[in-house]
């Protein structure tokens, strides 16, 4: 099967900086896709080369195999982008922005899908307003419906949730998800990583132009098996044979480190030994944002 | 091979959306040009007419009309495009526009056409002024569609240039000052350059506004400073090797797709 995104050892080199230093991936249909990194990491000239907004100085990129560059039309057909900043054409309502777009896409009779969209959206009560009237969440959604209008296969979402309020949030991620399950291929950049992590089925993370981890979630999470065991205990001191797990340690509070959750119960059972009570007790897994910062920072 | 096709639904909304543009502030797009060339008509008539007469059985204020149209004309055409592109880039609305399947040819031709509606609308709000203060025939309509479909295809590509060049508007304001406004004016909008001096004689006949200028004029009196011919072939030269330029820059993707 043809992937969604095809990406071949990608090279973009501006006068100053190396953006993207051999980058190559493959995101097959149907995946929601994380790609992560700190800023300036690549992320968006990545983004930017699959869009057609940025040519790459070497390799290939392709949208459900077409190429970005020689078959640039298809390619764009099948993607939609949803900026990372907030623009818009300050001319136009929000119905004869979202008419204008579907036509750059050679579509004319597409109201039934726009008003779908507005709706979904919950921008129906604007769809005659001007663009400037709008919120700024407003005009997000907008370029969300904009990104849509042509029912694009692939989707790119540039950090659509920054600055964006909770509700709109929620509201959009399961907007994206019905999308997702719909059949249609999400990649998503966020600095936000527990929604990455609740999101995404496999994540990449870019590092200085490379690809520093790419792995499903779930194998990210589970390399890295630092779990934690959290203790506050209410008389006397830890047990000797436990000093060497001690990773943290304030007044009775200590936090020991496990290889496996096996480990509690020897711990438990030492505890018992040395007559000391437990007060609170929980074990950490760690999360998306260990993992990025573990992986950012070994490199 | 892929990338050739035509996208007839991306150019002519492309298109749409760039007359809808101007339209929706036309009192600031058409009015006040039309208002504009509509005062200099009046100021330099009554100051001129019957003391100058270019054109034998010609009255000043009736050479002054065709002039003044044109001119009108050449400055819109090119305020649309490049105007229209630089508040995209500045804004970043031009995103929108470089996202979908849209190929150089349709980003060219849809610009190109919207500055040329542009143009003649306001041209034809000058004329239409103009017959209210005096008459003007007009012998030969054909050379007067001409010069005008030209003349709005130079500007216009010369504001796409200076849109897609500039990246503020104080460098287009360069552009459209130092260089769009002192050819027209410079180019026998308000005299025949027969009556220059000799240097400055010689200069005009290098300044490509010039030709549509005269050429246009001719449509209307069947008179003019030089061979309407040569000017229609200066004038298409200029319109091709322009053309080719702006289809170039978009091809390369020249400040727009890095």
């Amino acid at each position: 099967m043809t992937p969604a995104i095809q990406v071949s050892d990608l090279e973009k080199r501006y006068p100053t900086v190396h953006a993207l230093r051999g980058v190559s991936l493959a995101v097959e249909e149907g995946e929601f896709f994380g790609l992560l990194g700190p800023n300036g990491a690549g992320k968006t000239t990545l983004i930017s080369i699959l869009a057609g907004l940025t040519r790459p100085t070497a390799g290939e990129a392709s949208v459900m195999g077409h190429d970005v560059v020689t078959d640039y039309r298809n390619a764009r057909r099948k993607l939609g982008v949803v900026p990372q900043e907030i623009v818009f054409d300050p001319f136009f309502s929000v119905r004869e922005t979202l008419r204008i777009q579907s036509g750059y896409f050679g579509l004319r009779k597409n109201d039934a899908w726009v008003d779908e969209l507005l709706e979904k959206l919950h921008l129906t009560e604007k769809a005659n307003a001007n663009m400037r009237q709008l919120s700024g969440g407003m005009k997000r959604r907008v370029l969300v419906a904009q990104a849509l209008v042509h029912r694009p296969p692939v989707i790119i979402l540039d950090e659509p949730t920054a600055g964006v309020d909770v509700e709109l949030r929620q509201s959009l991620w399961q907007f994206i998800r019905e999308l997702n399950h719909q059949g249609h291929t999400i990649i998503l950049t966020t600095h936000y990583l527990e929604e990455a992590e609740t999101l995404c089925g496999r994540i990449a993370m870019l590092k200085n132009g490379q690809i520093v981890a790419l792995d499903s979630t779930r194998n990210l999470l589970a390399g890295f098996s630092d779990k934690h065991l959290k203790l506050t205990i209410a008389n006397g001191s830890l047990p000797a044979k436990l000093s060497a797990q001690i990773v943290a340690n304030d007044g009775d509070s200590y936090t020991l480190a496990l290889q496996d959750y096996s480990e509690v119960e020897s711990v438990l059972a030492a505890l018992r030994e040395a007559a000391v009570s437990i007060v609170e007790m929980k074990v950490e897994q760690p999360d998306l944002e260990d993992v990025f910062v573990k992986i950012m920072g070994r490199q | 091979m892929k990338a050739m096709s035509f996208n007839v639904g991306g150019f002519l909304t492309l298109l749409y959306k760039e007359v809808l543009r101007f339209w929706k502030v036309a009192f600031q797009t058409i009015a006040a040009p039309v208002l504009t060339a509509l005062l200099y008509l009046l100021v330099f008539s009554h100051v001129l007419e019957g003391r100058v007469e270019v054109f034998p059985g010609v009255s000043y204020t009736a050479f002054l009309v065709p002039g003044l149209v044109m001119m009108s004309v050449l400055q819109n055409a090119f305020a649309n495009s490049s105007s229209s592109l630089i508040q995209s880039k500045i804004t970043g609305n031009i995103l929108f526009v470089l996202l979908p399947p849209l190929g150089p040819w349709e980003f060219y031709g849809a610009y190109l056409l919207a500055a040329t509606v542009r143009g003649f609308v306001v041209g034809i709000g000058v004329y239409v002024a103009g017959l209210v203060v005096t008459h003007v025939p007009m012998t030969k309509p054909l050379w007067v569609i001409a010069f005008a479909v030209i003349g709005s295809g130079i500007l216009g590509n010369l504001g796409i240039i200076a849109g897609i060049w500039a990246d503020k508007f104080d460098q287009l304001a360069v552009f459209q000052n130092f260089i769009i406004m002192p050819l027209t004016f410079l180019s026998g909008v308000f005299y025949s350059i027969h009556s220059l001096p000799p240097f400055w004689l010689s200069l005009s006949h290098v300044n490509p506004v010039f030709y549509l200028i005269d050429g246009f004029r001719y449509g209307f009196f069947g008179q003019a400073d030089v061979s309407p011919w040569l000017s229609l072939t200066i004038a298409s030269i200029s319109f091709l090797a322009l053309s080719f330029a702006v289809l170039a820059m978009l091809q390369r993707g020249y400040k727009l797709r890095h």
